[in-house]
């Protein structure tokens, strides 16, 4: 890109051919007011505000719409510029509301702010005002649309980024209103940013509407704790009460965008019914008791049981909220205990895997990259209800790109496909394998003899070569397995698959998994198969052998296998059959304390300090936005105080940071290792009972989220997203 | 002399079919093209030694405009006809539209082979029943004859042409919201630039002019540049149909050579109706600002000579009002108007014009305030300049011109709470 001279304010600056002269002038921290450009969203100049003066043009120009020029001398404060601001700044305020002091947006509203340095005190207008009648547009969005200053930025966000059209502008002139079309409600994923993206108070966040001021709240970065992105957050709080969540930027993770689901899962920490006290079941009925007393007794029982079943009939399983502190701590005082049976794998049924060392989060490229693909192959990925803003990255790369899918659901997709195949749900990695050979075909001398051995009599379609053909054109390309994939009974088959198609068509390859914190549990050891950062472990038993076989005797960290597992029945029955149950629980309500002997009260998301590492292997450590009620306690104390009692040496952690420091140690001594299969896994016809025909519904993925009330009442809530009818089976 | 370019098969019977348009020499230019007598550096040579300039309103030279066409870029490229029409008082286009639709689709088949495009559209206003079909029939008409269709005569250069009927909105005249609405998209002017030339129908070259000068374009290349100067003036090429309407015996479309007396085309026109004192002028369509009687009967009818006078010769639309108007009144329909056609997206003109016109309207109900007339000033200079499109600039230059030199009725009415003329 080429380069121009401009001067804005006196200040002398480069900037690239093509850009706006806004965009320039924000790199320089030098602030043009503006309401409807937003750096990323399309450029539309309707708001006019952001008017300044440019050497030798008669009049002012808008500043987000007009292109430097070679030479250009740019003043944001002469007077012309000045004139031009007030001018639209008076037009913006006479149909507005000014009643600030009741609007929810009222302290950290741009129209507002801005009104300060170009509105006058006294109105100049005296006629009547418009008002437009507020819609109801579902449980998350609050609106008050006599607010709106139609500056486009929520229509312009469905539009581009989302590539579903919520809002638009129906009406013209002074009529125009935005909404929604035919009085819908919204419903998309990831709808809630427009409330960050509106500038005034036209669309607010319902579930903390009218709770608070900007100014009495605090902020507090943190972690989204519900999908493998790990988006950054601040949670908002005044004086210890959770306000709201809203987007901290980060360019190559979520840039300024939330999901809903990491938006509005704060409300589960108050909406469900919150355990203040280590409780003991005696004789069929809960007693609070202290904290020793609860503690004593877990201990005393996982001596027993351990003892007495030399280690094989007690187990941990980690919840998808479990912070790596807590799943390393866990898994080594189990071992120490001697024990090998924790897991935090309860939606798996492939573990063909296990025991090769590998500490692979992944993804072995950058999330960014989605953006600028030019053919992306999703495998089992319903990328809008699994990870929702992976799904605005591919769908940027659409814009030139090609993006296809192997999925056998109906999926919705937010994109368009160039190709799409739609096995049956026991077909994929047959389908699958149908690539891998038309690949090969295209690239004979990539293979080696075992894996051209493997593929031997699998045929190939048009449709297949076109697909490989794609990724091998793609100056950049890649191959996504979604959580679907982790959950097929030929899960390593299909990994293997893509390993191998990525190398013979250059691509990159990853797969997405579930919960937050996947890649952190496995570097922390929280699998049968290994211990912390790919460490040799005798093999104990996996989830799937936990929950159908039983066991005495069970630990759940922030887990509810007898919702979140894929054998939620066999998993209550063996968990009601057990001699003793110990919950680290956040929760009093649901099923758990049907189940459980005990109940310990731990900290909830942002209540405890720790670390997810994402899909990408990006460790990302997090402070206790506020303090848990009651007698609850972060998790990774609890654990540590267990294992005192347990007897055991090396517990001697004083904060959460020596616990992942050591962990950090053991990792950075191995790196980020992926040991590759060595034979191909072998190619089986499984049985189609056996497959995965249910997910996890968008908003039914962990404790937290099942008790955030807004997200339950919306629509999206009560399907799941790939359910047995959309999942194909004939 | 009259109806020399664009009505100059009026006087024939059923003017509009291809047998009378070919009789006046019609299609001959396209011919020419075809027997390689015209090639496009001739053309745009000609054009632009016609002085013809845009009869959409802005009055930019048309040849200059054509040249501004990327001709040699690969690529579907369009020729888009602007027969709106929305314009308050205009109504020439559809005269020629419904009296000689050959001759536009002449012109517009001549700009689809200078810009190498080969498909047009014509987008009617949505009152144009009548002339759509008109036009429809006459495309057959030119397609049997192979002016349009594939190879058009012999030549290797096909040409398509569509007739679009609009939905009724005045903005869908202005050229990018009516690219918007070609496209089936809300008629909403975009940011310029980039300009259609760059970025028009789909995102692709485009070039828009309006139907009296596509329909001027034959006539020029039949009888050269020169020509179709003389029958103007300077800078003024041509000739011009006028649409006088208001207080005249004799309403309707006049074309005349640029450069007549306005006194002249008030006399064709019939005079003022019944013999009444003339009072002002609309001299270009509403949007233009008035003039009053002894200015304008000093004028004559081209750009330069009405634009030094302080307003426009736009459309041609001339609107006669005779000494019992009242301005405030004629201020409040025009303002009132362009409150209901603005398209909304712009700040200082959705909120502007709907402010000027309330205050316009108290005023007329006999509630207005001694401040009220600086404000509206202020009001429309604040939308001047600052918009998308022309609209904002459309909606304020008539009530600036109102108050410029009509203040003493508003004063009038504001203190005494009636018609200065009315009573
Ligand atoms: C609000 C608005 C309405 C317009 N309406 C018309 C119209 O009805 N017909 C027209 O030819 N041009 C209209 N124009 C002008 C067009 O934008 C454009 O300048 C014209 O079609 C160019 O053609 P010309 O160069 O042949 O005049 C309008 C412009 C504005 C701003
Ligand atoms: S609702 Fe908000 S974001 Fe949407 S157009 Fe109105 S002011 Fe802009
Ligand atoms: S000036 Fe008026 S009509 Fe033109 S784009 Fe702006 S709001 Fe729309
Ligand atoms: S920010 Fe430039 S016009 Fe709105």
């Amino acid at each position: 890109m080429g380069k121009v001279h401009i001067e804005i304010d006196g200040q002398k600056l480069e900037a690239e051919v093509g850009s706006m002269i806004i965009e320039v002038a924000d790199k320089a921290d030098i602030y043009i007011p503006r309401f409807c450009y937003h750096k990323k969203l399309s450029v539309a100049a309707n708001c006019r505000m952001c008017m300044v003066d440019v050497a030798n043009l008669p009049k002012a120009v808008p500043a987000c719409a007009t292109p430097v020029a070679e030479g250009m001398v740019i003043d944001t404060r002469s007077q012309k510029a000045i004139n031009a601001q007030k001018a639209v700044m008076e037009f913006l305020l006479i149909n507005h509301p000014l009643d600030c002091p009741v609007c929810d947006q009222g302290g950290e509203c741009e129209l507002q702010d801005l009104s300060v340095g170009y509105g006058d005190d006294v109105s100049r207008f005296t006629e009547g005002k418009r008002v437009v009648k507020d819609k109801d547009i579902g449980p998350l969005i609050a609106t008050d649309m006599t607010r709106c200053i139609h500056c486009t930025r929520c229509v312009r966000f469905g539009q581009e980024i989302v590539g579903i059209r919520e809002f638009g502008a129906t009406g013209r002139g002074e009529h125009m209103e935005i909404g929604t079309y035919i009085e819908e409600t919204v419903e998309s994923e990831v709808s809630a940013n427009i409330i960050d993206l509106c500038p005034v108070g036209a669309l607010t966040a319902k579930p903390s509407q009218f709770k608070a001021r900007a100014w009495e709240l605090r902020q507090a970065p943190s972690i989204a704790a519900h999908d493998c992105l790990g988006s950054n957050i601040f949670v908002h709080h005044r004086r210890g009460e959770i306000i709201r969540v809203v987007p901290r930027e980060n360019e190559s993770i979520n840039e300024v965008w939330l999901s809903d689901r990491d938006r509005f899962s704060y409300q589960g920490l108050t909406e469900g019914a919150r355990l203040l006290n280590p409780r003991i079941k005696r004789n069929g009925e809960w007693e609070d008791c202290d904290w020793q007393t609860a503690l004593n007794l877990v201990a005393s029982e996982m001596k027993r049981i351990i003892g007495a079943s030399n280690g094989n009939d007690f187990g941990i399983l980690m919840g998808n909220n479990a912070t790596t502190e807590e799943s390393y701590l866990a898994q080594r005082m189990l071992r120490k205990a001697g024990s090998n049976n924790i897991d935090f794998r309860t939606r798996r049924r492939d573990y063909t895997g296990d025991g090769r060392g590998s500490v692979r989060s992944g993804m072995n490229f950058p999330m960014e990259n989605l953006d600028t693909m030019d053919a992306t192959l999703l495998i089992g990925a319903d990328l809008r209800h699994e990870q929702p803003l992976t799904a605005l990255r591919v769908r940027k790369s659409t814009g030139y790109g090609k993006a296809m899918a192997i999925n056998p659901f109906d999926g919705e997709y937010n994109f368009r496909l160039s190709n799409e195949l739609q096995p049956k749900s026991n077909m994929l990695a047959q389908e699958f394998a149908c690539v891998l050979a038309a690949a090969d075909a295209l690239r004979p001398e990539s293979l080696n003899a075992e894996a051209k051995e493997w593929l031997d009599g699998i045929e190939f379609n048009d449709e297949h070569k076109e697909i490989a053909q794609n990724l091998i054109d793609g100056e950049a390309s890649c191959i996504l397995m979604g959580v679907y994939v982790q959950e097929h009974p030929q899960a390593e088959t299909i990994n293997w698959l893509a390993e191998t198609l990525a190398s013979v068509t250059d691509s990159d390859w990853g797969y997405m998994t579930q919960g937050c914190n996947a890649a952190g549990n496995k570097i922390a050891g929280a699998v049968p198969c290994q211990s912390a950062a790919g460490g040799k472990s005798e093999q104990g038993k996996t989830a799937k052998e936990m929950l159908t076989e039983g066991l005495k005797g069970y630990m759940l960290v922030n887990c509810e296998p007898d919702v979140e597992s894929i054998w939620a029945e066999q998993a209550l029955q063996n968990l009601k059959d057990a001699e003793f149950v110990v919950a680290l629980t956040s929760f009093a309500d649901g099923r758990v304390p049907d189940y459980a002997n005990v109940m310990l009260p731990i900290a909830g998301c942002y209540e405890t300090s720790g670390t997810y590492i994402n899909v990408e292997g990006k460790w990302q450590s997090f402070a206790a936005a506020v303090k848990a009620p009651g007698e609850a306690r972060p998790g990774w104390k609890v654990l540590r105080v267990l294992a005192n009692l347990l007897d055991l040496s090396g517990f001697e952690y004083e904060s959460s940071l020596q616990v992942i420091n050591e962990l950090r140690e053991k990792f950075d001594a191995v790196g980020d290792v992926r040991v590759a299969r060595k034979v191909p896994p072998p190619m089986m016809v499984v049985n189609e009972q056996e497959t995965n025909r249910e997910c996890l519904g968008l908003y039914m993925v962990d404790p937290l989220v099942r008790r955030a009330g807004a997200l339950q009442k919306t629509p999206k809530a009560s399907t799941h997203p790939i359910s047995i009818s959309r999942v194909k089976t004939r | 002399m009259a109806n020399e370019v664009c009505f100059r098969t009026l006087h024939l019977d059923t003017p509009w079919s291809i047998d009378a348009y070919e009789s006046v020499g019609g299609y001959s230019s396209l011919k020419k093209i075809a027997a390689g007598e015209l090639c496009y550096d001739t053309i745009i040579d000609e054009l632009k030694l016609s002085a013809l300039r845009g009869r959409g309103g802005a009055g930019f030279p048309t040849g200059l405009k054509w040249s501004f066409m990327p001709r040699n870029m690969p690529g579907q490229k369009y020729v888009v006809c602007n027969s709106d029409e929305g314009e308050p008082g205009t109504f020439k286009d559809r005269d020629i539209l419904r009296y000689n639709p050959h001759q536009l689709i002449e012109g517009m088949i001549i700009a689809g082979y200078v810009m190498n495009a080969t498909v047009g559209y014509n987008y009617m206003r949505g009152e144009f029943y009548e002339p759509f079909a008109r036009m429809e029939a006459a495309i057959a008409e030119a397609k049997e004859r192979n002016y349009l269709g594939d190879n058009i005569l012999g030549m290797d250069f096909n040409f398509e042409l569509h007739n679009h009927l609009g939905a009724g909105a005045y903005i869908c005249g202005e050229e990018t919201a009516l690219i918007e609405s070609i496209e089936g998209k809300k008629g909403q002017p975009r940011f310029k630039p980039p300009f259609p030339a760059n970025y028009g129908v789909f995102g692709r070259p485009t070039n828009v002019n309006n139907t009296e000068s596509y329909a001027s374009v034959p006539a020029i290349l039949q009888h050269g540049g020169q020509w179709f100067l003389k029958l103007g003036k300077p800078n003024n090429g041509g000739t011009k149909i006028f649409s006088v309407s208001g207080h005249v015996n004799n309403p309707g479309n006049f074309e005349i050579n640029m450069g007549t007396p306005f006194k002249d085309l008030l006399e064709l026109a019939g005079g003022v109706l019944g013999g009444k004192q003339l009072k002002a002028v609309i001299p270009g369509g509403s949007s233009s600002p008035v003039l009053p009687a002894d200015i304008m009967m000093d004028l004559t009818m081209d750009y330069d000579s009405i634009g030094k006078a302080g307003s426009m010769l736009g459309s041609g639309a001339v609107m006669v009002l005779d000494e019992n108007t009242c301005m405030v009144e004629v201020a409040a329909i025009t303002a009132h108007f362009y409150y209901e056609e603005s398209c909304g997206q712009c700040s200082p003109c959705r909120e502007g014009t709907g402010w000027m016109s309330r205050v316009i309207h108290r005023i007329l109900k006999g509630d207005g305030r001694a401040e009220d007339l600086d404000n509206l000033d202020r009001v429309a200079g604040n939308i001047m300049g600052r918009t998308i499109c022309a609209l904002g600039d459309a909606a304020a230059m008539p009530v600036q011109g109102f108050l410029k030199h009509f203040r003493h009725e508003f004063e009038y009415m504001i203190e005494h709470k009636r018609s200065m003329v009315k009573g």
